[in-house]
């Protein structure tokens, strides 16, 4: 959000956006690390359905919306990520999956998991929370 | 042998309709605000208020602070009214142990950060912008934590 301002609309927006995301996350029951860890050992499928059903809606947006629209209606411009293959990406999301398999519980459901009253998630937000401190003081 | 109850043993539609919802709350971000909506960055912007190392100052980390903030507010604004509507507020636990959660959600947050994603901003976002690098990184995560979770339960069951 460079050089454009938080206002009301654009909070209230931004907001609603994080309540569809969470309310899909609980929905869904990724906030439960048992149902993660079941379908990385393979008991239950249901995160393919998940994944598969986020992407297909994001595909649509992300190659559809910037033909029809010359701009977002609360913004200046449609935002790209460019994700780039190097030795960090691969080491980072190798250790990412690591963590993932020992504990179930992603970035997202970290955080959305205090919507539920799941305090026992708090150990993962502070572990990601204090991982993403180190690697930033370890960063160059 | 019925194959959806195979391998879907708690029922598929509940799995489905997550997916599109998280999936319209990337969507609504992006037509209105034009922002690309992972979550992972948040835990690294956020820092960017205490910590005044240079890493942490980057303007791709203090410009985004505060709308990363609102998202993550959403998705607990979000979970909560799931819980309290759909769930009848019924107390959530995990079985999970402490160390797993604290340290796999260590690991979770260096690799997330050091590999500039997670499962929503390379799986999602990065996927949903057909990126090749971001299917990678899926591929890798999806390999390594398939290893580790059956090496988990297999040791420590």
């Amino acid at each position: 959000m460079s050089a454009e301002r938080m206002n009301l609309p654009r909070f209230a927006a931004v907001l609603l956006a994080g309540a569809l995301f969470g309310f899909g996350l609980a929905l869904s029951t990724m906030v439960r690390p048992e149902v993660v860890l079941g379908f990385l050992r393979f008991q239950d499928f249901g995160l393919m359905l998940v994944m598969g059903g986020a992407v297909a809606v994001t595909v649509l947006a992300y190659g559809l919306l910037p033909r029809l629209l010359g701009r977002p209606l609360l913004g200046e411009r449609f935002h790209h990520h460019a994700s780039a293959w190097n030795r960090d990406t691969a080491v980072g999301a190798a250790l990412f999956g690591v963590g993932w398999g020992l504990c179930g519980v992603c970035p997202g459901p970290a955080i959305a998991g205090l919507g539920l009253g799941n305090w026992s998630l708090l150990w993962a937000l502070g572990g990601i929370a204090l991982g993403a401190l180190v690697q930033g003081l370890r960063a160059r | 042998m019925n194959l959806t109850l195979s391998l879907f043993p708690l029922g598929w539609q509940h799995y489905l309709l997550g997916g599109l919802f998280i999936g319209a709350g990337v969507a609504l971000l992006f037509v209105l605000t034009g922002l690309v909506g992972g979550m992972s960055t948040v835990f690294s912007s956020t820092w960017s208020f205490v910590v005044r190392r240079p890493f942490f100052q980057q303007a791709r980390f203090t410009d985004s602070r505060g709308w990363r903030l609102v998202y993550a507010l959403g998705l607990v604004l979000g979970a909560l009214v799931w819980w309290l509507g759909f769930a009848g507020g019924a107390p959530q636990t995990t079985s999970v142990p402490v160390w797993q959660l604290l340290v796999g959600g260590f690991l979770v947050g260096y690799g997330a950060r050091l590999g500039n994603g997670c499962t929503s901003g390379h799986g999602i976002c990065g996927l949903g912008s057909l990126q090749w690098p971001s299917l990678l990184a899926v591929l890798t995560f999806m390999a390594t934590a398939f290893l580790t979770a059956n090496l988990v339960a297999r040791w420590l069951a």
